[in-house]
């Protein structure tokens, strides 16, 4: 007997962004092929925060040209590119987990 | 006087909310239930006082359930969380294990389902007067708990055993341990590394018949010589410590707690900076520590409120290769953060697996 009614789809859950893109020394986004359904706006956050890091970095002589990022489910690979960079994004493979 | 729990609820149903709370209030240690509709209200209610229980649904509009996991597993690291909801997409149960959350739950159907969710949460707040600490997975007990129990119970498993950025598993079969992987380790040093995490979480995978063996000890045998090299290995460090932290940018003496990493393959420098930015940081091998600590503290926080944005978890490790040398980045919110150069003739793989190591060994 069901009891209530599950809400089985993912609706309004954030996918994460797959994809590749590039972007200028200020953080615009040159060319993409990131999905159209990933916000613009984030696309460009990430941009910048990269172009950010990198150059902080050559500001205190820690000057690099590939940047990982690694998160719990999620990778950024960005190479630094004419003062610009080009960023991989890419979700990490879901992994088997034990039942609760 | 017993402690009363408190549990706090997050749906975006109002129904949901009313029915669970209900449900929830009913349980033998009659916690204290309170609701909240939307993420912001549930963060804010945290803040506010201290909860034993958070239960979350997933799909909710605005902040969704992987936003709010994102902002509280990082404030809130001993709050135990249970995901309760319809979303059955195997991509985001993995990314809410991957957020630390405690159970991943569906929503229950059937009046049997409810009565195995009451169970479950009246064995956390249980858990949570009897214990502290501990390695949390289904729920929280001793690295070694874990271990003695699947050896007694002769069970065939893959324990995953994560602390911060580093895991490592220990293939159990028919209640022999037969092997173990940690970083750069594998077979009983492994197993001894991984006893000598204090904490983390661990995953139950299913067995692995055909993993060849390289650990032929007893299990008990084992679990005593490795408590035996925890003690060793604590009475070096008691002895190698070094009284205070050096002023920022001035080098550590070889006496100093960088010492020990010091020692790792390939590290060119170090740099740790205390979750307290007004403590003094330590470095070792570095010029400017002063100029690199401002900049990996303002890197870290951006990598890390991207991550938040993108919902893709907790930033475990950045890193940089370059030229002249590889770098990388690992924080803690009670230790700080960490950074270390290597040699740049180092492979990326390589950098990343030392640095988790480093890691692992400053935080513990």
């Amino acid at each position: 007997m069901d009891i209530v009614k599950k809400k089985t789809s993912t609706g309004g859950l954030q996918r994460l962004p797959t994809g590749a893109f590039t972007v200028d020394a200020q953080g615009r986004v040159i060319s993409s092929t990131v999905p159209q359904a990933v916000p613009a706006a984030l696309v460009r956050d990430i941009g910048q925060c990269v172009v950010a890091v990198f150059q902080g970095a050559r500001k205190v002589n820690m000057t690099f040209t590939e940047l990982v990022a690694q998160y719990a489910t999620f990778n950024i690979t960005a190479r630094e590119m004419r003062g610009g960079a080009i960023i991989f994004l890419s979700p990490k493979a879901p992994k088997w987990v034990s039942p609760a | 006087m017993s402690k009363k729990h408190k549990i706090l609820l997050l749906d975006d149903d109002e129904h949901m909310l009313e029915l669970y709370q209900e449900l929830l209030r009913q349980l033998p240690s009659k916690p204290e239930v309170h609701v909240s509709n939307s993420g912001a209200r549930a963060i804010a209610l945290l803040e506010s006082e201290p909860f034993t229980l958070l239960i979350t649904d997933l799909r909710m509009p605005k902040m969704d359930g992987l936003q709010v996991l994102a902002i509280v597993r990082r404030k809130y690291p001993h709050l135990r969380i249970i995901v309760l909801t319809g979303v059955l997409d195997e991509e985001y149960r993995s990314r809410a294990y991957a957020q630390g959350v405690d159970m991943f739950w569906q929503k229950a159907g059937s009046a049997e389902e409810f009565q195995l969710l009451r169970d479950c949460v009246e064995s956390f707040l249980d858990r949570e007067v009897h214990g502290e600490g501990g390695f949390r997975g289904m729920q929280s007990k001793s690295l070694v708990d874990l271990i003695q129990l699947e050896c007694l119970s002769q069970s065939s498993a893959v324990l995953h055993i994560s602390q911060g950025a580093v895991s490592g598993r220990i293939w159990v079969q028919d209640g022999e341990i037969i092997d173990a992987m940690a970083a750069n380790f594998t077979g009983e040093e492994a197993f001894k590394e991984i006893l000598s995490w204090k904490s983390g979480h661990f995953e139950l995978q299913p067995a692995e018949p055909d993993h060849p063996r390289t650990i032929h000890h007893s299990a008990q045998g084992l679990l005593l010589d490795s408590a035996q090299a925890l003690d060793e290995r604590r009475g070096q460090q008691a002895a190698a410590d070094a009284p205070g932290a050096t002023e920022a940018g001035v080098a550590a003496p070889v006496n100093s707690t960088l010492a020990p990493l010091a020692r790792f393959e390939g590290v060119e420098f170090l740099l740790t900076m205390p979750a307290d930015e007004k403590a003094a940081c330590e470095s070792w091998g570095l010029e400017n520590p002063r100029d690199v600590a401002t900049w990996a503290r303002a890197a870290h926080q951006r990598l890390r409120q991207l991550g938040e944005k993108v919902g893709a978890g907790p930033l475990a490790q950045a890193s940089g290769f370059g030229l002249h040398w590889h770098w990388a980045l690992s924080g803690n919110d009670q230790k700080g953060l960490l950074c270390a150069g290597f040699r740049r003739t180092m492979p990326k793989e390589k950098v990343e697996q030392t640095m988790k190591h480093i890691f692992t060994k400053w935080i513990s």
